[in-house]
C-alpha cells in the first residue's frame, strides 16, 4: 500500500515537473514558429489592450460612470444651464436697457445742444450768420433819435428778424434798451455814434420790404432829413455778443405736471 | 520567451504611439481583447498540457476575436448590444478562469 502511494506521489511529482519543464522550455530563448506566432499575437493583444485603456483614459470619467451618476451629473448640468440661461437673459436685458438709456441720453444731449444753439442765437450769446439785410442810416443832422432806432428794431422784429446787431458793436436782444445820448444813441449803455448800421438776419426780402414800406423806416428817416439805405448782402455776419446777466427777480417756475413746456 | 517579448513590445508600442481607437472599432475592441485573452490562456493551458500547437493557437486567437466582434455587431444590430457584450464577457471570463484553474492544477496539483 505504501509502495503504491509512493508511486502515485512520484507520478504526480513527475507530472508537475513535466508541466513546469514545458513552461520553462517555452520561456527559453529560442526561435520557433510557435514562439513567433505567440509573439505576434501577444503583441497585437498588448497593443490593442493598451490602446483601449488609453482611449478610455483619454475619454473622461463619464465613459466609466454608471447610470445614476450620469443622471445626477446631467441633472446638475441642466440646472446649471437653466441658471446660466436666466443669467444671460438678465444680462441681455440689462444691456438693452443700458443701450436704450445711452441712446436716450445721446438724443437728449443732441436735443439740448440744438436747443442751446437756438436759444443762444435768440439770446444773443452766440454769433450768427445767414441771409438778411444791412440797413444804414446816415444822420448828418443828429435828427435820428433813439425812438426811431427803437421803431426800426420793432419793425425788423415784426418782419421776422432773428438776430439784430447795431454798428457791429451791440447785439440787440429781448432786454436791450435804446436811449438818446450825447452825439449818438445809447444801446445797452454803449454809445453808438451815427451813422447807424443795423444788421438783421431773417428773410431778406421780407425785411427789406418792411423797411421800404411807405410810411416805414426809410420814409421816416427821410422825413427827418437822414438817409436810409437797405442792402441785401448774400450773408450777414453778426459777431457781437450779448453778455447775459442772471435775472435778479425772475426764477424758473416749478414745472407743471402736465409738462407742457417740454 | 520571444512570445513574452512580443507582448511587451505590443504594450510599449501602444504606450508610445498613443493610438486613438477609430470610432467604428470602439464597440468591438474591448470584447476582442477579452476574447484574445481567452485564447492566450487556452494557449498557455495547452502549453502546460504539452499539446500546444501554433496553428491551433493562431486559429483560436483570430477566431475568438472575429466571433466576439461578430456577436457584438449582431447584438448592436438587434438592439441588445450591451447585454450581449456582457454575456460574451461573462462567458469568456468563465473560460479564462477555468483555463486558469486547469493551468494551476497542472502546475501545482491543486
Amino acid at each position: 500500500m505504501a509502495d503504491k502511494a509512493r508511486t502515485v506521489s512520484k507520478g504526480t511529482v513527475r507530472q508537475t515537473n513535466l508541466a513546469w519543464r514545458r513552461l520553462g522550455r517555452a520561456f527559453r530563448l529560442y526561435i520557433s514558429r510557435a514562439q513567433l506566432a505567440g509573439a505576434v499575437l501577444l503583441a497585437v493583444l498588448g497593443f490593442a489592450t493598451t490602446a483601449q485603456v488609453q482611449s478610455l483614459r483619454a475619454d473622461d470619467e463619464f465613459a466609466t460612470a454608471d447610470r445614476p451618476d450620469l443622471i445626477q451629473m446631467l441633472d446638475g448640468l441642466q440646472q446649471r444651464t437653466r441658471r446660466l440661461e436666466a443669467e444671460i437673459s438678465e444680462l441681455e436685458q440689462a444691456k438693452a436697457e443700458l443701450a436704450s438709456g445711452a441712446d436716450r441720453t445721446r438724443t437728449a444731449v443732441e436735443q439740448a445742444e440744438t436747443r442751446a444753439r437756438t436759444l443762444g442765437i435768440l439770446a444773443g450769446t452766440l454769433p450768427a450768420s445767414g441771409p438778411g439785410i444791412r440797413l444804414t442810416i446816415s444822420d448828418s443832422q443828429s435828427a435820428v433819435t433813439a425812438s426811431l432806432i427803437l421803431n426800426t428794431i420793432e419793425e425788423l422784429r415784426d418782419a421776422g428778424a432773428e438776430a439784430i446787431e447795431i454798428n457791429d458793436k451791440v447785439r440787440v436782444v429781448a432786454g436791450s434798451y435804446v436811449l438818446d445820448g450825447q452825439g449818438g444813441i445809447l444801446v445797452d449803455g454803449l454809445l453808438i455814434p451815427p451813422p447807424y448800421t443795423i444788421d438783421a438776419i431773417g428773410d431778406a426780402r421780407t425785411l427789406s420790404t418792411a423797411m421800404r414800406i411807405p410810411g416805414g423806416v426809410v420814409d421816416e428817416v427821410a422825413q427827418k432829413g437822414g438817409l436810409a439805405t437797405v442792402l441785401e448782402p448774400r450773408s450777414v455776419q453778426i459777431d457781437s455778443l450779448h453778455r447775459p446777466v442772471a435775472p435778479r427777480y425772475a426764477r424758473p417756475a416749478p414745472e407743471k405736471e402736465s409738462g407742457s413746456n417740454k | 520567451m520571444i512570445a513574452t517579448i512580443g507582448l511587451f513590445v505590443g504594450v510599449i508600442a501602444g504606450l508610445l504611439l498613443q493610438p486613438s481607437v477609430p470610432l467604428w472599432l470602439q464597440p468591438y475592441l474591448p470584447i476582442a481583447v477579452v476574447a484574445a485573452l481567452d485564447a492566450v490562456f487556452g494557449g498557455v493551458r495547452a502549453l502546460v498540457d504539452g499539446i500546444f500547437d501554433d496553428k491551433v493557437f493562431f486559429v483560436s486567437f483570430i477566431g475568438n476575436v472575429l466571433v466576439a466582434a461578430l456577436i457584438v455587431y449582431l447584438g448592436d444590430q438587434l438592439g441588445v448590444g450591451a447585454q450581449l457584450s456582457t454575456g460574451v464577457v461573462v462567458v469568456l471570463g468563465i473560460r479564462i478562469f477555468s483555463n486558469m484553474a486547469a493551468i494551476r492544477r497542472r502546475l501545482f496539483k491543486a
